[in-house]
């Protein structure tokens, strides 16, 4: 039986130090003047980069700890990767917006930064309870952050939607973890598996607990039929926060779908494949679809993001090495491009532009070159085109999709990135063949560039040199 | 491995892409700086791509100028780029082509220039990379990306509709070359997971795996031939774009698709080959007169020559799919003909566009007697297209219908009322353009200058060349193709018994 010795706190240093800067941001914040509060995000980037240094400093192949509860391995590496790339950029792209929405306040890096422990600690849960303390943690500090325009009734609106079905979805999830653990006899995931493997179970009451954690899970990802809240919630919360939340906790969403499933259910893999695939066909056929009517530009990347969960949920049913890895690297890319994308639009907000609608993005190219060439490359990355990085996404996607036989599915998510391109290309085409409405400002600082560029050489870089990120994918895969 | 001592068909293809970026950092402001960078990155290209020819080994029909460097191993995915005689055509007219529409281009744009060379030589290294790529990862990287530069350059710089024709331009190519993307990755793993062009030719794919990959594929390249019922995105875009735009289309991004079927469907899937045979002629034939009929009631220039286009690659695939020798080298001879032929239509109409900012062929009548030089031009480009003996339209055409007329008879008599159509409406609008009266508002029009000249004069030398002197551009086929004619008829021959009445219809006149 594992035991607990207090050496084996060393496994979680990584999470210990986002705590420990979140927690000394929050402090700080009563010191730090007003308009020194830009101090604070850089604080927790520091706390992110050293606990990234922590994370690649813990080199071991596969550790378990506190009596089963918590494992590392190069699963929840990779995931934690994607989480300080998520924050990071996400913080980069905040310094100057909540200054113009006028919300700068110490929390709200703080927040980030809990959450992204919650999102860590759901990556590296190996126990149905550490996953949904992390799941928890992470919902409540992204609830509070979307409804962070206090003043703002979208804003508000927005909070207490998501709060409410996230409150919702949370429940269905729990109840999933109690009938399991009703038929079990434990929450431990390779308890779980253990025991169906021994073959004494309620098949049945099993299948349900199974539907009822893959609807958990699937509002997290933002997959058809759990996404009701996606619109609203992206367009009414501020924007740095969507961008936060359409890489962040969704990928953390398929670190604990992933872990759960393979791990705990994989005897009942022919039922679970099912039920994911029709997520992922509805997801894909939904999210592009309606995406093309949208006129705002974050409920178009909102449906969007129901879209990409379609395609990561092709990877996640192809299963196995490939499949997984896929799902890896397609949550990898993801969140540079997406990231990216929302990047540009935080800077068409500045004074009384509001910049969300796409026609806002009217003639963008004659006023500012390098913002409308940095959206056009996110834009047909989104899309899928080589040689960007989406491209490379995709392509793994449904590689292994046809390699596994799911050839169908396959098919249904090329011909829906073929209507997908429809919508992307409109913004490209706003931007390079329409003559400006308005005058354009646009918000840039040095940190904003810096999130630009990071997030476009990485889709470009990536799109043209992908062996480092595959291989570290599958290695990443292998321990699972 | 490579017969030059250096990375010949790297240095051709990312010439361009340097040019680009030279451009993007050095020009601040300065169209002039950026149309002189982009003609000397062009004229380079073209200069490097030269030796292809001149160190062209006729005698085998092997790879040449190979290059390969691991890229993605994980996937097994190689840089290898090569050529054989058809692509090694190809290359040169892609960077012939470049170069005649940078120097068309010159005064013709004056809106972003520097932003419309960058667009048009990252188009040049798509295409080039289209025809080099040796690699099917590596090939489908270029056949995408190729579309965001000409998306923009329609977008861009086109006429009053262009959004319409640029995003549909873009979504319909696209929409084929999805399911092609489906069909690379189900070869890899049917092939023994390589995407190796040449690994993957000649294998013994089960029939019912060539039927479905044949579709996959031929959907993406009828799409962009156009073959008749694909086309309608042709006119649009044509129509839209700059003049520079309409002559890469024509001259090049239209042979991508017929240079797919000789690169990938015929060698790859001959059983599902002989099986489509009689369907692809029909919609061939189809779109000959389909193609001349609808050219011939056109009101607009551009619209014409681009049904006509309809109309021309309509043999092309005629003499491809008519799978013997002369058919086959006539048809790929007629890609390198409509390439330089439509290629010059298109500058002479968008010369006189420059002129009169009009297409419709109502506006004109007798400019013979203020053109006289552009008038002698475009008559000779007008009887090559027609495909007057002597020129080079006509050693197309001639060994098309003679291969088509030994294998399908029947095709090759209906399409060869397609070249009297074809003289009907090319006459009949240079007759409107250019004799008649002359009308008052184009009194003041003045004749071409050397500029001008200077793009077109290399393509009317080209189709005497071709079209007296064919001998240089078939010889280098020879070999390619008779490899080609194995590689079809040795499995296809193993199934005729199988197939039993496709063997017979499809292989009746061999």
């Amino acid at each position: 039986m594992p035991s607990f010795s207090v050496h084996e706190m060393r496994y979680i240093v990584p999470e210990l130090v986002i705590i420990a800067f979140g927690m000394a941001i929050l402090v700080l914040d009563a010191f730090v003047p007003k308009d020194k509060k830009r101090w604070l995000a850089y604080l927790a980037l520091v706390g992110i980069g050293i606990a990234a240094a922590q994370t690649c400093g813990l080199r071991m192949e596969h550790v378990t700890a506190f009596y089963g509860m918590f494992v590392l391995d190069g699963f929840a590496r990779f995931f934690k990767l994607i989480f300080y790339i998520a924050a990071a950029l996400a913080i980069l792209i905040s310094v100057n917006y909540v200054k113009v929405e006028e919300i700068e306040r110490g929390e709200y890096y703080a927040l980030i930064l809990f959450a992204v422990s919650g999102m860590m600690i759901m990556a590296s849960g190996a126990d149905l309870i550490s996953i949904y303390l992390g799941l928890e943690l992470m919902a409540l500090s992204v609830y509070i952050l979307a409804g962070f325009m206090r003043g703002s009734m979208k804003s508000n609106e927005a909070a207490l939607k998501y709060f409410l079905l996230g409150a919702f979805s949370s429940g269905i999830l729990l109840y999933g973890i109690s009938i399991i653990y009703g038929v079990t006899g434990t929450t431990n995931l390779r308890g779980i598996a253990a025991f169906i493997q021994a073959g004494q179970f309620s098949r049945p009451a099993l299948v349900l607990s199974m539907i009822l954690m893959a609807a958990g899970f699937g509002f997290k990802v933002a997959a058809v039929p759990f996404h009701m809240w996606v619109p609203d919630v992206y367009e009414g919360a501020p924007t740095s926060v969507t961008a936060f939340m359409s890489v962040g906790p969704k990928a953390a969403g398929f670190a604990a779908f992933l872990r759960v499933f393979t791990e705990a259910l994989p005897s009942i893999q022919a039922d679970w494949t099912m039920i994911i695939a029709t997520l992922a066909i509805m997801s894909m056929l939904i999210g592009n679809v309606v995406a093309i009517s949208q006129t705002n530009i974050k409920r178009m990347l909102a449906y969007s993001s129901i879209a990409h969960a379609g395609y990561a949920m092709v990877g996640f049913v192809s299963g196995g090495m490939q499949g997984i890895s896929s799902v890896l690297m397609y949550l990898f890319i993801y969140t540079f491009m997406n990231v990216g994308a929302f990047g540009v639009v935080i800077m068409l907000r500045k004074g009384g532009m509001k910049g969300e609608e796409i026609k806002d993005f009217a003639g963008l190219a004659r006023k500012n070159k390098t913002a409308a060439l940095l959206m056009l490359i996110f834009m047909f990355s989104l899309a899928g085109i080589p040689p960007t990085a989406g491209f490379i996404g995709k392509f793994y996607i449904f590689m292994s999709a046809i390699n596994a036989g799911f050839l169908w599915l396959a098919i249904i998510g090329v011909l829906m990135s073929a209507v997908s391109a429809y919508f992307y290309l409109r913004v490209i085409m706003v931007m390079y063949m329409s003559e400006p409405e308005s005058e354009f400002d646009l918000a840039s600082n040095p940190s904003m560039k810096l999130a630009l560029a990071v997030a476009s050489i990485a889709v470009l870089y990536i799109g043209m040199y992908p062996y480092g990120v595959i291989s570290l994918a599958i290695n990443s895969v292998a321990g699972l | 491995m490579n017969n030059m001592g250096y990375p010949i068909l790297t240095f051709t293809t990312f010439m361009p892409l340097l040019g680009a970026i030279v451009i993007l950092l050095l020009v601040r402001n300065n169209d002039n700086l950026a149309r002189w960078l982009a003609l000397a990155a062009s004229a380079v290209t073209f200069v490097i791509s030269l030796p292809l020819m001149s160190s062209f080994d006729k005698t085998t029909h092997n790879m040449q100028f190979v290059e390969s460097k691991p890229w993605i191993p994980s996937w097994n995915v190689n840089y290898i780029v090569g050529v054989d005689g058809i692509s090694m055509l190809l290359v040169l007219l892609t960077t012939l082509l470049t170069l005649i529409c940078v120097v068309a281009s010159w005064k013709a744009i004056q809106k972003h220039v520097k932003e419309y060379m960058i667009a048009l030589l990252l188009l040049e290294t798509g295409m080039l990379g289209v025809f080099v790529a040796l690699d099917l990862f590596l090939f489908y990287i270029f056949w995408e990306a190729m579309l965001i530069p000409m998306y923009l350059l329609i977008g861009i710089w086109g006429g009053p509709n262009k959004l319409y024709a640029a995003v549909k331009f873009f979504l319909y190519t696209l929409a084929g070359s999805v399911l092609m993307l489906i069909g690379i990755i189900s070869l890899y793993y049917q092939g023994g997971h390589t995407f190796e062009i040449v690994k993957l030719m000649g294998q013994p794919f089960p029939y019912e795996f060539q039927f479905w990959v044949f579709l996959a594929f031929f959907l993406a390249f009828a799409i962009k031939v156009p073959m008749f019922p694909f086309h309608t995105w042709l006119p649009d875009a044509h129509v839209e774009a700059p003049t520079a735009g309409s002559v890469i289309l024509a001259g090049v991004l239209l042979k991508m698709g017929t240079y797919g079927f000789l690169r990938f469907n015929l060698p790859m899937f001959p059983d599902a080959t002989a099986h489509f045979t009689v369907p692809i002629l029909i919609l061939s034939v189809t779109g000959i007169i389909y193609g001349a009929l609808v050219a011939m009631i056109q009101k607009d220039l551009k619209k014409l020559i681009a049904y006509s286009s309809v109309s021309h690659m309509g043999f092309v695939t005629l003499g491809i799919f008519a799978l013997n020798v002369q058919g086959l080298e006539g048809g790929i001879l007629q890609m390198l003909n409509h390439g330089v032929t439509t290629g010059a239509l298109f500058l002479c109409v968008g010369i006189i566009y420059e002129r009169t900012h009009t297409r419709m062929i109502a506006d004109f009548g007798g400019l013979t007697k203020r053109l006289p030089i552009y008038a002698t031009l475009f008559m000779i480009f007008t009887l090559s297209s027609l495909g007057l003996p002597g020129m080079n339209g006509f050693v197309g055409e001639f060994l098309i219908l003679l291969g088509a007329f030994t294998s399908q008879r029947i095709y090759a008599v209906i399409g060869t009322s397609g070249i009297i159509l074809g003289a009907a409406y090319m006459l009949w609008m240079y007759q409107r353009v250019m004799f008649m009266e002359l009308k008052p508002k184009n009194e003041h029009l003045i004749d071409i200058d050397w500029r001008e000249a200077a793009t077109l004069l290399p393509l009317a030398v080209l189709v005497f060349w071709i079209g007296i002197f064919p001998n240089p551009f078939l010889s280098v086929l020879h070999e390619t193709v008779r490899h080609l004619l194995d590689q079809v008829n040795a499995h296809s021959q193993f199934t005729a018994s199988a197939a039993g009445v496709l063997g017979n219809i499809g292989f009746g006149g061999r």
